[in-house]
């Protein structure tokens, strides 16, 4: 086998592995600024937390009318939204915690989603909200990664600042009057975007990968927010696409492929990265004159 | 800048509280255009409430502050630096920058013109060269130093600081202290918390001494006298958890 069937054959020859990598692109590209200021804001466990929060929806959304691209990102964006604003709006209001809040609303969430699915007794599939099928995207689901994509790159765009001066200093944008908590709520609704966006792809459970994983690495690429970002949207980009091949050449499924590839890049950047990795610790021991 | 044009803050009848529990309690009295004035109390006193009352941070469960000559978005506050998260990967320069925001806001371009402010604000508070510097690296003093090139930046007719000596060395703190005292001299109204008794008495006109409630506001000799200081540790006592319905009026 050459070397450009390896890597490239599978895309030149098969439009469903472009298209399969196309909305990868997308969701890494749209995926990493979220992802890192998860990150920077200690919610990386949100992600994950989210994507169970709208699991029930995009499950009602199916019971409800069927494989339905947008009967079930409906559903999913507005148990999505819901949740995110009603956690954060308690967390805001009352002395609980934002994770804590956030705990009981997707527990309750979850717990209602199960309930609506035993209730219609209805042994549906699962499994593709679940693991997605990434080598299955119709046009639909092309378009709405690549809407979400644009939608929150501009959205980034316009509150980057404000959501900077947010994650470090919060009394000083409350003091000079910015719209800290506005920002903050954006940024939720944006991450359920996301995540909705990716359920099609890679699956609710595993979108949450390519959106944290590469942020978590790209601390130890970068060590400010512009720089992690970009080195988060590359490893995503990588990871996809070495998924896509793994998975191919040796028929495997594809999501648990690409995050898997997305988890070794990580094992790699703790390894040998060059901001705080524990090669960058051993060079770096010895102290400097000054 | 003209005296006449510097603003006031007058705290009528003000309650603040946590859980119910007053943290400054029933205080009124003014401060006035162009004044400069620390706050003193032992700790838990209400010094940091009050600052965040008159910004806005809290809202008062009785009374009302009334600023007088200034917008409660144009004040310029040094929150403690435990409130910020100094983990986060900012530049100096950022920090500094972010000063602008009455004029940047959230959209607008910072141009050249500006940035040469920011690098004269750095200037000002000994940081030249550290612009690029992450404030994770930073030792306590030049983060303070950096905040204080913010509040330069902001250029604030009304500054309020809340401890901003806290874990300094001398040679930052007298830095910083003709900093302010520079504010003071071009008219502008400054509020100080501070822990440090010889510091106000040397440095600083007027005092308010709070203990919950107002001890005494004036002139720093005539109210950091033995007897108020006692009487200030006297009212300052824990809170009740069984405590009654304050029956004053509100």
């Amino acid at each position: 086998m050459s070397f450009y069937d390896l890597l490239f054959g599978p895309f030149a020859e098969f439009g469903f592995m472009r298209r399969a990598l196309m909305g990868c692109i997308a969701l890494s590209i749209s995926g990493a600024p979220i992802g890192v200021f998860l990150v920077l804001r200690r919610m990386s466990l949100m992600g994950d937390v989210m994507a169970h929060a709208i699991l029930p929806g995009a499950a009602i959304g199916f019971l409800l009318s069927g494989f339905s691209l947008f009967a079930m990102t409906a559903g999913g964006v507005i148990a999505g939204l819901l949740v995110a604003l009603g956690a954060g709006a308690i967390a805001r209001t009352t002395p609980l915690r934002e994770d804590a809040s956030f705990a009981a609303f997707y527990l309750v969430s979850l717990g209602l989603g199960v309930m609506i699915v035993s209730i219609r007794g209805s042994n549906i599939d699962l499994l593709h909200v679940l693991f997605g099928n990434v080598l299955a995207l119709d046009d639909p689901s092309l378009f709405l990664i690549g809407g979400i994509a644009t939608v929150t790159l501009l959205a980034l765009a316009l509150i980057y600042r404000l959501l900077v001066a947010e994650c470090f200093d919060p009394g000083f944008l409350k003091s000079v009057g910015g719209a800290g908590g506005l920002a903050h709520f954006l940024f939720l609704a944006l991450v359920v975007l996301n995540l909705v966006g990716g359920f099609n792809a890679l699956g609710t459970l595993m979108v949450v990968g390519l959106i944290v994983l590469p942020a978590a690495s790209a601390r130890f690429w970068s060590e400010t927010v512009p720089g992690q970002i970009g080195a988060a949207a590359l490893i995503g980009i990588v990871s996809s696409a070495a998924g896509l091949l793994i998975s191919y050449h040796g028929e495997l499924p594809t999501s648990p492929a690409i995050i898997l590839v997305a988890g070794a890049i990580h094992a790699v950047s703790i390894l040998a990265g060059r901001h705080g990795s524990f090669v960058h610790q051993a060079l770096h021991a010895r102290h400097l004159r000054g | 800048m003209l005296k006449s044009s510097a603003p006031a803050v007058r705290v009528d009848n003000l309650t603040l509280s946590y859980r119910r529990h007053p943290a400054v309690h029933h205080v009124s009295g003014e401060f006035s255009p162009g004044s400069f004035t620390a706050i003193f109390g032992p700790n838990g006193a209400g010094k940091s409430t009050l600052l965040k009352g008159i910004v806005g941070l809290i809202k008062p469960d009785s009374g009302r502050v009334l600023l007088d000559g200034v917008a409660r978005h144009d004040i310029g506050y040094l929150p403690q630096q435990s409130a910020l998260d100094r983990s986060f990967p900012m530049r100096v320069l950022d920090v500094a920058a972010m000063g602008l925001w009455r004029k940047a806001g959230i959209f607008r371009a910072i141009g050249r013109k500006s940035l040469d402010h920011v690098e004269a604000a750095l200037a000002a508070v000994g940081l030249t060269g550290f612009e690029d510097r992450l404030i994770g690296t930073l030792s306590g003093g030049q983060f303070q130093r950096a905040l204080f090139a913010r509040l330069l930046l902001q250029d604030a007719r009304l500054i309020l600081l809340d401890e901003p000596f806290t874990a300094i060395d001398a040679r930052t703190c007298d830095d910083l202290l003709a900093l302010i005292a520079r504010w003071h001299a071009e008219g502008r109204t400054v509020v100080t918390v501070l822990h440090d008794l010889e510091l106000v008495r040397e440095h600083i006109p007027e005092t308010l001494l709070l203990a919950r409630e107002k001890v005494a506001w004036g002139p720093t000799t005539e109210v950091l006298t033995d007897e108020n200081l006692a009487r200030a540790r006297h009212l300052h006592e824990a809170f009740e958890d069984d405590a009654e319905l304050c029956e004053m009026p509100a």
